[in-house]
């Protein structure tokens, strides 16, 4: 039987919301507080889901060895204590959480080759999360 | 379609061997988890079940029944037991929290006539849980 197995991971991380292409009248309208131009931080938590069957020999879907090493040192070391519009995919794109999910979903789909990705979910705050299940995901 | 879960919790003891494997293999696939004498968890279970709500009662399913369930084919199993030794499905597969889920599952699955099993989802710690949805389930 095929099963889903998640793990959940947590880095601090500041950004500002910010778009180029509005003026200021209009990204304070759009982004309220989180315009802030010194920035603000959060504690993100990062749910990964990956699946696949459930190997014989094992009783795994993968290794959590292998998961936990490889989000830490592809998503963990990149964002952790850092501030995310300075890293090269938010040079042009606004640091929201929904393009950190997509981010972080195209790191793990493109370099995890351990399991099938199911899922990235992000909670910015306890009381806001956002997922992202790759372009055809329903 | 409406989708209700239920919570439960249990506590048990397990370690992760294979006898297949030499004991550096062992060692190498189940790292700590592999201590013979046993180490323990406090699991949460989440058992979903799906089906119309009864024009009458108001109900997907009678939530007594399905706890009483729960209990009958789950807790009173699993609960403050060492999973290895006392739990027949784990006298030959590996009780991973992947395979405690598939092995709720199919405790329950037969057992929920009133309405039909969606997830099982087993905690090991708040960090981490598995989802099973069957065979047949969602990919």
């Amino acid at each position: 039987m095929k099963a889903h197995l998640t793990r959940r991971y947590m880095f601090s991380a500041s950004h500002r919301l910010h778009s180029d292409e509005m003026s200021e009248d209009e990204n304070r309208a759009t982004y309220g507080k989180c315009n802030n131009p010194y920035g603000h931080g959060h504690n993100y938590m990062v749910e990964v889901t990956v699946s696949g069957a459930v190997d014989g020999q094992t009783g795994m879907v993968c290794d959590l060895i292998d998961l936990d090493g490889f989000v830490r040192t592809q998503i963990l070391d990149r964002y952790d204590h850092q501030n995310l519009n300075l890293r090269s995919e938010f040079v042009n794109q606004v640091p929201t959480t929904e393009n950190l999910c997509i981010a972080i979903y195209e790191i793990v789909k493109r370099g995890f080759k351990k399991a099938h990705l199911e899922r990235i979910r992000i909670e910015e705050t306890m009381l806001n999360s956002f997922e992202y299940k790759g372009e055809n995901g329903r | 379609m409406v989708y209700l879960t239920r919570k439960a919790e249990f506590s048990a003891s397990h370690f992760y061997h294979n006898p297949a494997f030499t004991p550096e293999e062992n060692q190498r696939v189940f790292g700590k988890c592999n201590n013979p004498n046993g180490h323990g968890h406090n699991y949460t279970l989440e058992v979903t079940v799906k089906g119309a709500v009864d024009p009458k009662s108001g109900f997907v399913v009678d939530l007594k029944r399905l706890k009483d369930v729960m209990s009958r084919e789950v807790l009173d199993a699993f609960d403050h037991r060492f999973l290895n030794k006392e739990v027949p499905e784990f006298l030959t597969t590996i009780p991973t929290t992947e395979n405690l889920a598939i092995a709720i599952w199919q405790r329950l699955a037969p057992k929920l006539k009133a309405a039909q099993l969606h997830r099982v989802r087993v905690y090991e710690t708040p960090d981490l849980f598995v989802d099973v949805y069957g065979e047949d389930g969602e990919a």
